[in-house]
């Protein structure tokens, strides 16, 4: 029997909305109360938080695992540990792989694989459509029947406004969420970074932040007429935010994602040609930062997630314009949000709202996002003055394609803990 | 009892009496089809067109042989043959059809409204043998014919109706039919083929397959297309058989003594597995059988109502 006592930490729990000093007891992989019994038992193993934070295990439910087909970038092996690296107890992967994860047979050999590593929780969000090539709806009963908890078309757009209602209303039939990434991708066209004075500057072709709130604002249109849920992933600028304001104001059951990039740096990052700040949605100015760290602080997100999108070193060694579109975020996830609890714009409940609650009810994940009682034994403990910095050499992930290397951070997970086994960071 | 208008066009247009009037008279003339010598002259020197713009099996010999029995004098216009093709208006063609003085015209047409359209510029009496997604009340009428010969009462029988709910000429007149009838309607699909603006308390939108099927006293199936999935209303065929298939266990949780209907041409395994008709668990056949019955009626009462 497998008993595990995490003792003096302070406890966040966002489903009951508690920042306390208390144990908390895991035993056979399940939170546990705390009786009398429990006290001084045998083989139990302890891990003393004594001044650290104690948070239900962190979900990032938007990371990008190569495998599939392009094992080169990460594989679902180096993906999770990445994940365990950043404090992450779960993470779900969206469906780009190769092929695309459109079926219950892709969705059961990424389920397998994971499951083979006995590392973190994997969770799989299916396709759309078929292929992620938008012409038409991917088997979706099939995809939730195998264990896929949401679907998505992420690095592509569900660019036909029909393809998109039917597949809210098809997924609705299933109780599956669906998470949109919100782009027009004609109006982006061939940009490769946010139109303004740094693409102007570079002689780029710029992506308008309108690209992005044009498309947030048609499927949360959407999501009104046929009231149906829906999840907007990466969410950006300025412009979108007052977009999440109309949506959260009527009432709606819409939820928004934004990434710890948008509220750190800006597009001028881009300044000198580098392809490791190059991803879509593109970095944006100053105001879109604010605007995103205020909207943060006003409890207008739902999630932050890394986006975590791996590439390799040879494919990012080129120019701006051919480099892909992508960063990767799993091991800084954490500590740039920390970042904000350090500026105050969020509290330890808010980011245990964000990471992990609030991704957990989204995706209907049984028993997780929350430290009670019968729950998984998932517990992220955080130490947000540790001081450290993120070198390429220590990246767990098989691509290192960040503009946050060498930076230094203030905030880590010291422990992850995912169904009751224990990672010492 | 009487039936005062010239037309079936909607259920909507028939009050539950009238319904049931028509069931009466449909039952009288069911008796005609059982004799050795299936003729009687109650119609002869009417003549009716029937003009179907769509393709159609069980409808159109229904009404062919419904009128046959009456000793209706019947001519078929086959849409590719006609002036149509070559460009005349659908007002066109009626009114000419209209100098000929037929006394009814029986009317398929793939647009909703069609029988409408036509009866608002012709004398003669039209019947809506199914317009577009419209309405289908001939359907619907033998419908409620084979329950009553299950059914003592059709008011709170629990019905469900399962699929294409959207599309479905015959689910939107057997709802409006049914429910005037005071039955409990429960309809299941996937989101993407049911109604979404329905006001009526009789109507409700199963949350499951296994909602909508537990402890019915009818099923009714309809067909699902292939042609939906390009669309984007289901995502292929093998999928909507995995999920919204009536199948014998899903079957286990309807009421012992269940009606199955589907109005045909079944996707056997598709919507409903063959298993179920071939162990003659359906009422498939009585419905065809009570379609010409129907017909009968339906032409009988517009054709003597206006003429006596």
């Amino acid at each position: 029997m497998e008993k595990l006592l995490i003792k003096n930490g302070i406890v966040v729990d966002p489903f009951t909305n508690t920042q306390v000093k208390r144990d908390v007891y895991i035993e056979n992989g399940l939170i546990k109360d705390i009786k009398n019994e429990t006290v001084g038992a045998k083989d139990i193993n302890i891990i003393n938080a004594y001044n650290l934070f104690v948070l239900p295990g962190l979900i990032d439910m938007h990371v990008h695992l190569r495998e599939p087909g392009f094992e080169y970038k990460e594989t679902i092996k180096t993906g999770m540990e990445a994940a365990i690296a950043g404090g992450f107890t779960s993470i779900c992967c969206m469906p780009n792989s190769n092929p695309v994860n459109d079926c219950k047979e892709v969705n059961s050999f990424i389920i397998n694989k994971a499951k083979s590593f006995n590392l973190c929780n994997v969770f799989t969000i299916g396709a759309i459509s078929s292929g992620n090539k938008g012409l038409n709806l991917a088997n979706i009963g099939d995809l939730k029947n195998s264990g896929a908890v949401a679907i998505s078309d992420d690095g592509m757009p569900v660019e036909d406004s029909s393809l998109m209602a039917r597949a809210l209303l098809y997924a609705k039939t299933f109780d599956i969420p669906v998470i949109s990434h919100s782009e027009d991708i004609k109006l982006r066209g061939k940009g490769v970074i946010n139109e303004g004075f740094v693409s102007h500057k570079l002689g780029v072709n710029g992506i308008p932040s309108v690209a992005e709130e044009i498309a947030i604002f048609r499927d949360i249109k959407l999501a009104e007429y046929f009231k149906a849920p829906l999840h907007i992933a990466h969410v950006s600028t300025k412009g979108s935010v007052e977009l999440i304001k109309m949506a959260k104001n009527n009432g709606m059951d819409i939820t928004f994602e934004t990434c710890p990039h948008y509220f750190s740096i800006t597009e001028e990052s881009l300044l000198s040609y580098n392809t490791n700040a190059k991803m879509n949605p593109p970095l944006r100015r100053q105001e879109d930062v604010d605007a995103i760290k205020n909207a943060l602080r006003e409890g207008l997100f739902d999630v932050i997630a890394s986006d975590h999108a791996p590439h390799s070193e040879d494919e990012k060694n080129t120019t701006l314009d051919e480099a892909p579109f992508g960063i990767i975020g799993l091991e800084t996830s954490l500590a740039l949000t920390l970042g904000l609890y350090h500026e105050k714009y969020l509290s330890m409940i808010d980011i245990a709202n964000l990471m992990s609650y609030n991704p957990a009810k989204i995706l209907k994940l049984q028993n997780r996002g929350a430290i009670i009682n019968g729950n998984a034994g998932d517990i992220t403990i955080i130490n947000p003055e540790k001081k450290w910095t993120y070198k390429k050499e220590n990246i767990k992930s098989l691509s290192k394609n960040s503009p946050f290397i060498n930076k230094s951070f203030k905030g880590a997970a010291m422990y992850v803990i995912i169904n009751g086994k224990f990672f010492k960071l | 009892m009487d039936y005062a208008k010239k037309d079936l066009i909607s259920i909507n247009d028939l009050s539950k009496s009238d319904i049931l009037y028509f069931i009466d008279t449909a039952k009288e003339f069911k008796k005609i089809s059982l004799q050795d010598i299936k003729k009687v002259p109650t119609m002869r020197g009417k003549t009716i067109l029937n003009i179907f713009f769509e393709p159609s099996t069980r409808t159109k010999t229904s009404f062919e042989i419904a009128q046959k029995r009456l000793s209706a004098d019947t001519i078929n216009l086959s849409i590719s043959q006609s002036s149509v093709v070559k460009g005349e208006s659908l007002s066109d063609t009626i009114l000419n059809l209209q100098a000929m003085k037929p006394d009814a015209f029986v009317i398929r047409h793939n647009e909703s409204g069609a029988p409408y359209f036509i009866s608002n510029i012709t004398n003669a009496s039209v019947i809506n043998a199914g317009d577009g997604i419209n309405e289908h009340p001939t359907q619907c009428l033998l419908d409620i014919m084979t329950i009553f010969e299950y059914k003592k009462e059709i008011k709170s029988l629990k019905i469900a109706i399962i699929g294409d709910i959207v599309h479905s000429r015959v689910a939107r007149s057997d709802i409006a039919g049914l429910s005037k009838l005071g039955a409990e309607i429960y309809l299941y699909g996937p989101q993407t083929l049911m109604p979404r603006f329905i006001n009526s308390d009789n109507v409700k939108i199963a949350g499951s397959m296994d909602n909508a099927v537990k402890e019915a006293d009818v099923i009714i199936m309809l067909r699902v297309q292939k042609e939906r999935t390009a669309f984007y209303f289901i995502p292929s065929i093998e999928e909507y058989r995995n999920y919204f298939k009536l199948t014998d266990e899903i079957l286990k949780l309807a009421s012992k003594d269940v009606l199955i209907l589907h109005p045909g041409p079944v996707n056997r395994d598709v919507e409903i597995s063959g298993s179920i008709i071939n162990s003659g668990k359906t009422a498939i056949y009585d419905q065809v059988e009570n379609g010409i019955a129907v017909r009968m009626a339906c032409l009988y009462i517009l054709l003597s109502g206006r003429h006596s």
